[in-house]
């Protein structure tokens, strides 16, 4: 990819801080389930997946903390930054839910992140280039176990489909965030290092939308309401994720395994 | 998915990336065979044990019976014979 224009580094961090701490806290939030799945090999499979969302988190923060320049390494970033330097969307930050807004919230959260490696494979970033390579192979997974148990639950029984359908109506006004572009995605699209989010919008619809009829269930429609996770401002559930997240390293600063 | 609601148990093989058959290596319990795959590659597969999985539904498999043990395999205790160990084989083709 051509670089078009000078790489502005502080723009440039806040579009590696959004993927960032989207898998970041994304894989928080799964993690809640270690110890409470519904099965056993299903609670397997979603630590699987939580480290995988971890893994990518701690690439991508890494890379971040390098482009930034100041010595932040993914450790000062995953944990000692206050929540409005958290860029990740709202989405991921709303509660786990019942077993249905995981599933729900996963496979939204894999096809777009498939999507977006996809895309960032190519990025003029070498090195973010090269974790999307490699993480791209992760999302697929991830989108085929959450897709398989968004049609599960919504072609299942009565009271599967009900949760189902109740998950995708609470989440699905925090999917506008994901594609709603603003100056560091143009930036990001202007000098090669990724995609405008909003050009990826299409493609998601698309694959949710195919995923939803084999459910036998239906996207909810649009709505006017657009979350700001991604500029810093969190929901009221941002500061409990924190406190959980940091508490290790805010009660032994610089404690390491 | 039984009456119960009890999910079907699954006997997991996985051939690794230098075995050329597929071991047994445990088994889980799924609702179907496609569920069955995956959750096998979640469990038994974590740490880059395989390339390929087969699973099957235990139920299916038709095992020899234990109180037959005597009768079905202790008569070949004596036939050495069976053994090709008693061929001297020639020079050239020895250590085979």
């Amino acid at each position: 990819m051509q670089t078009a224009s000078e790489i502005d580094a502080g723009i440039a961090v806040q579009y590696l801080l959004r993927i960032g701490d989207t898998a970041l806290i994304q894989a928080q939030r799964l993690a809640e389930w270690c110890g409470h799945a519904p099965a056993l090999e299903e609670d397997i499979a979603l630590s699987n997946i939580a480290l995988d969302l971890l893994g990518q988190a701690r690439a991508v923060l890494t890379r971040a903390g390098t482009v930034e320049g100041r010595a932040r390494d993914e450790d000062q970033l995953a944990f000692l930054r206050d929540e409005r330097e958290y860029r990740n969307v709202t989405l991921v930050e709303l509660p786990r839910g019942d077993f249905a807004v995981t599933m729900a919230r996963s496979a939204m959260l894999a096809i777009f992140f498939k999507l977006l490696w996809q895309r960032l494979a190519g990025s003029s970033d070498a090195e973010l280039a090269a974790i999307a390579g490699k993480a791209v192979k992760e999302a697929r997974y991830h989108r085929q176990h959450a897709a398989d148990w968004v049609v599960r639950l919504g072609d299942g029984t009565g009271e599967s489909r009900r949760r189902m359908e109740a998950a995708l109506q609470e989440l699905w006004p925090y999917t506008a965030e994901l594609f709603a572009d603003d100056e560091i995605d143009r930036h990001a699209a202007a000098t090669g290092l990724g995609p405008r989010w909003s050009e990826l919008e299409a493609a998601w619809r698309g694959e949710m939308e195919s995923i939803l009829a084999e459910a036998g269930l239906q996207a909810p429609a649009a709505t006017p309401f657009l979350s700001t996770g991604k500029r810093g401002l969190h929901s009221e559930h941002m500061g409990y994720i924190l406190a959980e997240l940091q508490y290790l390293q805010r009660a032994y600063p610089g404690g390491v395994w | 998915m039984s009456e119960q609601g009890e999910w079907a148990l699954w006997e997991v093989f996985v051939r690794s990336k230098s075995g050329l058959d597929h071991k047994h290596c445990g088994s889980l319990h799924a609702a179907d065979a496609k569920m069955a795959i995956q959750m096998a590659r979640d469990v038994y597969t974590r740490r880059q044990e395989g390339t390929s999985v087969w699973v099957v539904r235990s139920d299916h498999i038709v095992a020899s019976d234990p109180g037959e043990k005597a009768s079905f395999f202790d008569p070949m205790e004596d036939k050495v014979y069976r053994h090709p160990s008693f061929y001297r084989l020639p020079p050239a083709v020895d250590h085979m």
